[in-house]
């Protein structure tokens, strides 16, 4: 952040920083709205009532019902009793549990790396490309980026549909036989659909965050590594990679936690598919434990499990924030 | 300057790049292959999208697919708006979408100025826990908050429905109009306090025409992200004359089971479009938001 406009926390106020201004810190020269204390926490009243309305209150809720018997008769008003940690005890006791965090997990690292991978390549690619293929480049990647995720599974499923669908015409000229293949229906395939369908709304952010932290790293530098005789790889990992690896990990542990809790592209292609219980990720087997069955406690429970993941994740990234001192 | 670091565009083929591309004019050809595919991989779906909701029934589930648009018919569209629930889903989402927006530039801009504007005590405690909440899951909040919402008799309402959206947009809001805020000399306002203009004087012709293009690049995001979500909207508006347009969407598309493509197309198309033009003006703001200021400029 700027530096100058807020020093930091602990600095001897009217001691002179860095920057040398310290309006915000000086007595009697607190700018628009300086002078009065309270002030600043007054301002910060609303956000916090919409924050608990809104997520800390479910959050709370979450956890509360994550340890009782919630189902249809709490629906209709019965007291929930309280059964502790039953349900996680239930959940880890099914094996169907671990097959579905499993297939979570290894879902999430294949769409992680390829959409790394290739927004890494394609960030590259826009540095070394002329003028007007970046620009053509850049824009439909925006187009992919841009397009909200119901709409772009809604078309993809379009894409892959079994009687009409364009890949299917396409294969079928090409002479395999695939008149009438449904994509959906089968594990294995739903998945490959699902992946494609998540890296290709995730590469454009990675691409473009990526490509403009290499543009950060001076021209001169990466002329004297050529000159020196490195070639384009030693220059990747010897120059421009270095310069990367801070925003790298930031933006892999984004995607890990995007990753991880996909809703929507699997909900939707079940619904075409129909086969639910082979494909269900932690977020849409929670969805339809907690509101589909109306098992509530149970449906809680997973749904922890996932924001348990999610919190390891954050903690990781907040550590690597402090790190580069941007809080 | 981290959070609205601009991606910066690099500057039109160095003298010394140029060189290069002329010693390897192969290479060049090579790359520009490759875009060409990732050009057309990438914004494939869109196009087919667009094509599609504008051919007719006979053309879609004809064997011999056309992929230039040929010909062109309104029908879809005609039979978009003739569905039911299209006009109330829309409707909805603008309703939705509109009290989002300017509740979260409201709470966010205060916000901002708070931590932007003031050293106090728990500052930093804020900032973090503002992090720590932007990564909550979505997903993993929709059992609980149908109880929330049930509870306060705000399950199937559009002021439920903004309760959740503004909760989940105001840690991205807030963080980006922090940098908007801390970008603005203190100087400004006191020079024109010592003009003689009053604090809100100073505020109102100083310090908001100045955070406006903030305002406007975070709306717009407040904007995309309501007009889109699909997966809180599942769970809290489940009367059929309380959906937005993503669940209005979804069972158009799932009622048709495959046999009205054209109109799911059109519809895809009716919702994506506004989409696509907000953000081609934020899209780099999003992307510096996003990773909260990891790009050190």
């Amino acid at each position: 952040m700027t530096t100058g406009v807020l020093p930091e926390e602990g600095m001897v106020p009217g001691e002179p920083t860095p920057s040398g201004s310290t309006p915000a810190s000086r007595p009697g020269r607190g700018g628009l709205l300086g002078r009065v204390k309270a002030l600043p926490y007054a301002l910060t009243i609303p956000a916090l009532v919409a924050l608990a309305a809104g997520l800390g209150w479910p959050l709370v809720r979450l956890v509360i019902m994550s340890t009782q018997d919630y189902g249809l008769r709490q629906q209709f008003g019965a007291p929930a009793p309280n059964v502790g940690l039953d349900n996680f005890t239930e959940i880890f006791g099914d094996s169907y549990f671990w097959e579905v965090l499993r297939r979570s997990l290894v879902f999430c690292f294949l769409a992680v790396t390829l959409t790394m991978v290739a927004g890494t390549a394609v960030a590259v690619l826009l540095g070394k490309l002329g003028r007007v293929m970046r620009t053509a480049l850049s824009v439909s990647l925006l187009l992919a980026w841009a397009t909200p995720a119901l709409t772009a599974t809604v078309v993809w499923q379009w894409i892959f549909d079994s009687r009409f669908g364009v890949v299917n015409w396409a294969l079928t000229k090409l002479g395999f036989d695939y008149e009438g293949h449904s994509w959906v229906s089968e594990p294995l395939s739903f998945f490959f659909v699902a992946l494609l369908i998540v890296v290709w709304m995730g590469i454009p952010f990675i691409a473009f965050t990526l490509h403009a932290a290499m543009t950060q790293i001076p021209d001169e530098v990466m002329e004297a590594a050529a000159i020196d005789g490195a070639s384009s790889w030693q220059r990747f990992r010897d120059v421009t990679w270095p310069g990367i690896k801070p925003i790298f990990v930031v933006l892999l542990a984004l995607s890990t936690m995007w990753d991880l809790r996909v809703f929507t592209q699997i909900y939707v292609l079940q619904q075409a598919g129909g086969v639910t219980r082979d494909t269900n990720l932690l977020g849409t087997w929670a969805y339809r434990t907690g509101v589909g069955s109306q098992q509530f406690g149970k449906g809680a429970a997973i749904a922890l499990v996932m924001v348990g993941l999610a919190l390891l994740l954050t903690l990781f990234h907040i550590r690597q924030m402090f790190k580069q001192e941007e809080i | 300057m981290a959070v609205v670091a601009p991606v910066k565009v690099p500057p039109v083929v160095a003298p010394a790049k140029a060189d290069r591309g002329r010693r390897r004019p192969r290479r060049r050809w090579g790359l520009n292959l490759i875009a060409l595919v990732l050009i057309l991989l990438s914004s494939f779906p869109v196009y087919w999208m667009f094509t599609t909701s504008f051919q007719t029934n006979a053309a879609i589930r004809s064997p011999d697919q056309e992929l230039t648009p040929v010909g062109g018919t309104l029908h879809n569209y005609r039979s978009v708006f003739d569905s039911d629930n299209f006009t109330t889903a829309f409707a909805n989402s603008l309703k939705v979408t509109a009290l989002t927006v300017v509740l979260a530039l409201a709470v966010a801009f205060l916000a901002a100025v708070a931590v932007s504007r003031f050293r106090f005590r728990g500052r930093v405690a804020f900032l973090v826990m503002i992090l720590l909440v932007q990564m909550v899951p979505a997903e993993a909040l929709m059992i609980s908050l149908v109880k929330v919402l049930e509870g306060w008799q705000l399950r199937n309402t559009i002021i439920g429905l903004t309760i959740a959206y503004l909760a989940f947009v105001l840690p991205f809001t807030i963080w980006t109009l922090r940098g908007f805020v801390a970008a603005l000399p203190v100087e400004l306002e006191e020079a024109a306090m010592i003009d003689g203009a009053s604090r809100w004087g100073a505020f109102w012709r100083i310090t908001l025409p100045l955070v406006a293009p903030g305002l406007v690049a975070t709306g717009i995001f407040a904007f995309i992200q309501a007009w889109n979500e699909y997966t809180l909207a599942l769970v809290v508006m489940i009367r059929p004359e309380k959906e937005t347009l993503p669940l209005w969407l979804q069972s158009f598309n799932y009622g048709a089971r495959g046999t009205d493509w054209g109109g799911v197309m059109a519809g895809s198309t009716l919702i994506t479009v506004p989409v696509i033009i907000f953000f081609l003006f934020v899209h780099r703001r999003i992307a510096s938001g996003l990773t909260a200021g990891a790009v050190k400029g």
